[in-house]
């Protein structure tokens, strides 16, 4: 590091979770609650012209840097890691709080990666700590969906790193700004992205693990991994045609599947798809205002989406049930976890006066700008499309319908109070968008309430739910789950595996055989040669000295990715 | 709670159905005071966001009901 000393609020929270299983007590939830508050506080002290180099093996990386993006996302994961730690608290395990500290810690510092080298170190420290968020449920199904997804993450890794390797090699520098797809490299880097934001063909990675963690892990899990995606897509990518097409195929992707859902988490998962897809979009079309409400969209989504999730989680922390065939008529004895969960699904929803509103609707407008008309068309039945499988039906199908006969009370003060913040911020949004309006990338010029916008959005959602209750038969809940990409990694190619091994059995034995007693021949050559009295075996320094300059090397670059 | 929730009676349910009703003529009839921007040549005929809004949601839980003809299976396919 140069110069003054500028702490790295990312690198803070990492460590910092890191010496959260050592506390115990007051200590503990000091920490707990503390740290991401001084986060936050690091990352608006920090002049947003602030810069910090280092060189590694040549490279000039920048490990911070403001992005005009930058101040948002930082912001939004820090407040996020707050009300996320305050949720988990008590119940959650201290394995998996800290995970989930360590795990924001990398997104944050995504936000402020300069160069695609750290990019990728912190994108990694992700994929670790977000698979052990999810296997610090402990149970055998979130075992085997933990697994899968470090599957796909590590396979997007490598995809990211053959890119940022590539586009190094093109252009010799490693700085991470604007892209153009336009090489193979830079197809690779997008790819890369994309795959964390829960894009085709890929996105069953997302429904398929979020719902097997616990109540607390999918809260965290929800903000994190498909946000900085979004950011790193408004750096690298913004105005990138297709992701126009890859955006709207998310949106309805996310409302199909979530319609066919019955579990209540993954009904919400399908919808972060779907939510992204609305930002993925919006950085496709790549105007100023576009950008802002890609941006402000992330900020509003995570509050909301976290929200929706914490209800669902109180739900399942109460009555330890999932499903909505099991669920019904909880409003009775859960009247708050209630009123909390319709506000997530008004804002999801964009009802005027709740953050979706001022948010989502940038993303629109800019397309009516632009005059894409089939972009504009497809956006504005999404609209009613989240508030067809997010917005009512998630509340419908848990707290009221038919009454399951479960009178359970109302969760723990910790779970209650972050419902509350985040109810409050959904509304507070809506209401008061100038405090959020004035961080965003690019000056905005936009005034959500006109007449014109409240009636027209009224229109589409009041009229979207009054579809919900005609074709309400049409809806009844069945005990299923729906066919998605992973089927080809969890039932066709472990088929094809197996079938090979059974013909492949017999063959394998003697390639085996074969190869032991060729090894058996090898290793009784070297013997000869390197026993004791061997011609090969006198002392030879320089050989172990190479093997530690090796191994001091190693640990120097190790250092200096950190220093 | 043995007797009925008051949100759960048929005459609550009935009264829900007609503030509905109520809402969305109000809304399609706001809407007949206010210019909206034409784009695309057609926000501002009759209560465009209002059948807009239904017609694509019954062709999405349509469409979606025709997808789970070939999507769905028993919640335990995997296990």
């Amino acid at each position: 590091m140069l110069g003054e000393t500028v702490i790295h609020p990312g690198l803070v929270l990492i460590l910092g979770a890191a010496l959260l299983p050592l506390l115990k007590g007051h200590a503990r939830s000091a920490l707990i609650l503390g740290l991401p508050v001084a986060v936050l506080v690091l990352v608006w002290a920090i002049p947003t012209t602030t810069t910090v180099t280092t060189t590694f093996m040549g490279y000039e990386l920048t490990p911070l840097r403001f992005h005009p993006a930058t101040l948002v996302f930082a912001t939004i994961f820090s407040i996020m890691a707050f009300v996320g730690g305050l949720y988990a608290y008590r119940q959650a395990h201290i394995a998996e709080l800290s995970a989930a500290f360590a795990y924001a810690g990398g997104a944050i510092s995504v936000t402020f990666a300069g160069d695609l080298i750290s990019l990728f170190v912190f994108w990694e420290i992700m994929a670790l700590f977000s698979a052990m968020v999810l296997l610090m449920n402990r149970t055998r199904a979130s075992g085997r969906a933990g697994m899968r997804y470090l599957f796909v993450h590590l396979f997007g890794g490598v995809v990211l790193m053959i890119g940022i390797i590539g586009h190094i090699n093109a252009t010799g520098s490693v700085a991470f700004n604007l892209m153009q797809a336009d090489s193979f490299a830079h197809y690779m880097i997008l790819a890369g992205f994309l795959i964390n934001a829960g894009a085709p063909p890929l996105s069953a990675w997302l429904p398929d693990a979020y719902p097997e963690a616990s109540p607390s892990g999918s809260v965290f899990l929800s903000a994190f991994t498909t946000k900085t995606a979004v950011f790193v897509l408004l750096v690298g990518f913004a105005g990138t045609w297709v992701l126009i097409p890859i955006g709207l195929y998310m949106i309805f992707y996310g409302i199909i599947y979530a319609l066919l859902e019955n579990d209540m988490r993954r009904i919400l998962s399908y919808s972060i798809v779907n939510q992204v897809g609305f930002m993925v979009t919006g950085i496709g079309i790549g105007t100023e205002m576009a950008l802002n409400g890609a941006t402000a969209h992330a900020f509003a989504h995570i509050i909301y989406k976290a929200l929706l999730l914490m209800t669902a989680g109180a739900v399942l922390y109460q009555t330890g049930k999932r499903k909505c065939t099991d669920l019904g008529g909880l409003f009775q004895s859960m009247p708050i976890t209630t009123i909390c969960a319709i506000i997530g699904a008004l804002a999801i929803s964009s009802f005027p006066l709740t953050s979706g509103f001022i948010s989502k609707s940038m993303i629109s407008q800019s397309s009516a700008d632009t005059h894409m008309a089939l972009t504009w068309f497809l956006l504005a039945a999404a609209s009613a499309g989240v508030f067809l499988h997010a917005g009512v039906k998630f509340p419908w199908f848990v707290f009221f319908q038919k009454d399951s006969g479960l009178r359970p009370p109302e969760p723990p003060i910790n779970m209650r109070l972050a419902m509350y913040l985040f109810s409050f911020l959904c509304i507070a949004l809506g209401v008061y968008p100038d405090p959020l309006y004035a961080i965003l990338p690019y000056t905005v010029n936009y005034v959500p309430y006109t007449a014109e916008h409240v009636i027209a959005q009224l229109q589409l959602l009041l009229f979207s739910g009054l579809a919900f209750f005609v074709l309400l038969p049409m809806m009844k809940r069945t005990l299923t789950i729906s066919l998605d990409f992973d089927w080809f990694y969890r039932v066709l190619f472990p088929g094809i595996w197996r079938m090979f091994m059974r013909i492949g059995n017999p063959a394998w034995s003697g390639v085996k055989k074969r190869t032991l007693s060729f090894i058996e021949w090898l290793v009784d050559l070297v013997t000869r040669h390197h026993q004791p009295e061997g011609i090969l075996a006198r002392t030879w320094p320089t050989g172990s000295m190479v093997l530690w300059i090796a191994v001091l090397l190693g640990g120097y670059i190790l250092l200096s990715l950190f220093v | 709670m043995s007797e009925q929730h008051w949100l759960t009676k048929p005459q609550t349910i009935r009264k829900l159905w007609i503030i509905l009703i109520a809402v969305l003529a109000i809304t399609v009839i706001a809407g007949l005071f206010i210019e909206f921007h034409d784009h695309f040549g057609i926000e501002s005929s009759f209560a465009f966001y209002a059948w807009y809004g239904f017609a694509t949601c019954v062709l999405m839980v349509v469409g979606a009901k025709l997808l789970g003809i070939f999507l769905k299976r028993p919640d335990n396919y995997y296990e």
